[in-house]
């Protein structure tokens, strides 16, 4: 398993949690990416100052992948507009997609996500976008050139879990492109399941940020995304409604 | 009072809807049962919202609080947003009678020409602010859209966050200044008992209620990315006048989805020519659980925390419920690039702490002060 890495654009890497920066004192960045084990942090573009006070990217380790996001945008035109501002700051060219025009739920615009990934995998970069689970539009995001696909398992900050469960499965068995579950995890058993299921991997903010210790926290999810990769790949056994003897009824045949 | 030539009116349901509501709500009404409920509640409706405004909620205020600040971290994490006032004219032709720049006080009137405008931006912009909210008076002789929108491209220069508190225009003009660079309007309706507010706005056109309330809607309608809303507590009923302010704001973000919203939770304070005014039934105990009211109404908005409050409050609120405060205010005019102001203040102000001050205590508490998370596209 030394080899299983993870691979967005033509990058590879090893570890399979994509840590978030918000919500969260900028001096603990370093601890939560240490603990983290994480390769890649995300970012919102429109928190990055180009100088001064509280700049998020003063804070970010290096070596660490930025993956800045288009939050704030409400249309493809707008996220096009921050990717390549973000670009344009030093950035570089890896960017998240996320288009939402709803300020209460957050929930993403997968239409005007599509046209966005189509317009900057064209322009090189190395788009995931963020989206609602909808198999139709996952092939779209295929067929745009994306790096990968985010479905969302519940709102954004929600800690609710794996509420769009069955329908990331789909995503994992029909898309060939890494599925890594984005927004509203809230625990690390909730990661591994969604590792065990056969995410590539799995993003994780708020549930970090809102413990009680984020370095602690960021290393349980580390542990937890660990072990569900691992699962996945051992092929876990079948789930039965019934026991299973251990002792079938054919064991009697001995020639 | 009715619209006069050239306000225009944009026939909105929202406004029927809030006053109906606000004239069916009786505070008095709701039991301590009814507060139980709205505190098991994971949805907040606007019945579980009259609950928590109400008299009897007073007795829940710590469990109260608790469920503010969850959904507070759960919606903001630790963020605090910082921004400071410009007041760059105070010429008002309206006469508000709890207003310090009511037009028949006789303070020191002044208005900033654009380089003095540039100077105190420049000024305000070396303390590593990012975001400005630029205040006038409400006269459209004095400080027309255009002084205004010029104001407006300025500060674009220096901060990334320009936000607008001036008297409500159409929404062309509004899109004018949204071209020019501002992107959030505030508009206090001050009280949504227009009986009330008729008997406090004596002359000016601020005079016309209804075209006050429907300012936020105009102003998403000329493509303003978010809106504030307040009433000034203590005019009127605070309970009621709260409910129709988050219901206001309830319902515009549900016609509007994208728009974000902002509430001001402001009380009322002595004035330069009054000082005998005070926010009469409203202390801190009401106020607190009028905030926390609003954050569990309305955990997705912004709620910002004036220096009309102490720093004790101030500290203690961003904590629990609202998300932003200002720091380093001078409410008079031209007072941050001059040692004293050319026009005199608004309201007196209880937190006179500088940007280094208040960014110094918010990351004390543990929280992350943030300057700016916004671009504009």
């Amino acid at each position: 398993m030394n080899n299983d890495k993870l691979v967005l654009g033509g990058h590879e890497f090893d570890s399979r949690f994509i840590l978030g920066s918000g919500k969260y004192s900028l001096e603990l960045i370093k601890a939560a990416v240490e603990n983290a084990g994480a390769q890649i942090i995300t970012l919102a573009l429109r928190r990055a100052n180009s100088g001064g006070a509280a700049n998020i990217l003063d804070y970010i380790p290096e070596g660490v992948t930025l993956l800045p996001n288009t939050s704030g945008a409400r249309n493809a035109d707008e996220a096009v507009r921050i990717a390549r501002l973000s670009r344009e700051l030093g950035c570089g060219d890896f960017v998240k997609i996320e288009v939402v025009r709803d300020s209460k739920y957050l929930l993403p615009d997968n239409y005007e996500t599509i046209k966005a990934t189509e317009i900057l995998a064209k322009e090189g970069f190395v788009v995931l976008p963020y989206m609602y689970p909808d198999l139709n539009a996952a092939r779209d995001l295929v067929n745009a050139g994306a790096a990968a696909v985010m479905p969302l398992a519940a709102p954004i900050g929600t800690n609710k879990g794996l509420c769009t469960k069955d329908f990331i499965q789909i995503l994992i068995d029909e898309i060939d492109l890494p599925i890594i579950v984005d927004a509203g995890i809230g625990r690390p058993s909730q990661a591994c399941e969604a590792m065990e299921m056969g995410a590539a991997a799995v993003m994780a903010n708020t549930a970090i940020a809102s413990a009680g210790d984020i370095p602690a926290m960021a290393e349980a999810f580390r542990k937890a995304i660990e072990a569900g990769r691992t699962a996945y790949l051992s092929k876990p056994g079948r789930v039965r409604d019934t026991a299973s003897a251990s002792s079938p009824l054919t064991g009697f045949i001995h020639d | 009072m009715k619209y006069l030539p050239g306000m225009e009116n944009i026939g909105s349901e929202i406004q029927d809807k809030v006053i109906s509501a606000m004239k069916e709500y009786d505070p008095s009404a709701y039991t301590a049962e009814d507060v139980k409920a709205a505190l098991e509640a994971e949805v907040c409706t606007p019945e579980h919202y009259k609950a928590l405004l109400s008299p009897a909620a007073e007795d829940f205020l710590e469990e109260i609080a608790q469920k503010a600040m969850n959904e507070r971290f759960k919606h903001f994490g630790n963020s605090v947003y910082m921004f400071t006032p410009l007041y760059i004219s105070n010429y008002c032709e309206n006469q508000c009678v709890y207003c310090g720049f009511n037009c028949r006080n006789q303070i020191h009137r002044a208005k900033l020409n654009y380089e003095e405008i540039e100077k105190e931006m420049s000024e305000i912009a070396k303390t590593g602010l990012q975001e400005v909210l630029i205040l006038t008076g409400e006269t459209r002789v004095y400080s027309d859209v255009e002084y205004i929108g010029e104001a407006c491209k300025i500060a674009r220069k220096y901060f990334k966050i320009v936000g607008l508190e001036i008297y409500p225009v159409n929404s062309d003009e509004y899109k004018y200044l949204h071209e020019c660079g501002a992107d959030f309007v505030t508009v206090f309706q001050e009280t949504y008992n227009s009986d009330k507010y008729e008997k406090l706005h004596l002359a000016g056109c601020k005079r016309v209620f209804p075209y006050r309330i429907n300012a936020q809607e105009r102003a998403i309608m000329g493509g303003m990315r978010g809106v504030g809303f307040g009433a000034l507590l203590g005019l009127d009923d605070f309970r009621t006048d709260a409910f129709a302010t988050g219901l206001h704001a309830h319902l515009l973000q549900k016609k509007y989805p994208h728009a974000e919203i902002a509430v001001s939770c402001p009380r009322l304070r002595p004035t330069i020519a009054n000082s005998k005014i005070n926010p009469r039934d409203v202390h801190e105990k009401q106020l607190l659980q009028i905030v926390c009211a609003y954050r569990i109404f309305l955990p997705y908005a912004s709620i910002t925390i004036s220096t009309r409050e102490c720093s004790r409050f101030r500290d203690n609120i961003i904590k629990i419920a609202a998300t932003k405060i200002s720091a380093g205010v001078n409410v008079g005019i031209g007072g941050h690039s001059d040692s004293e102001d050319k026009g005199d203040e608004q309201f007196e102000i209880s937190d006179p702490r500088s940007v280094d001050e208040i960014f110094a205590a918010i990351t004390d508490m543990g929280l992350q002060p943030v300057m700016s998370e916004y671009i504009y596209v």
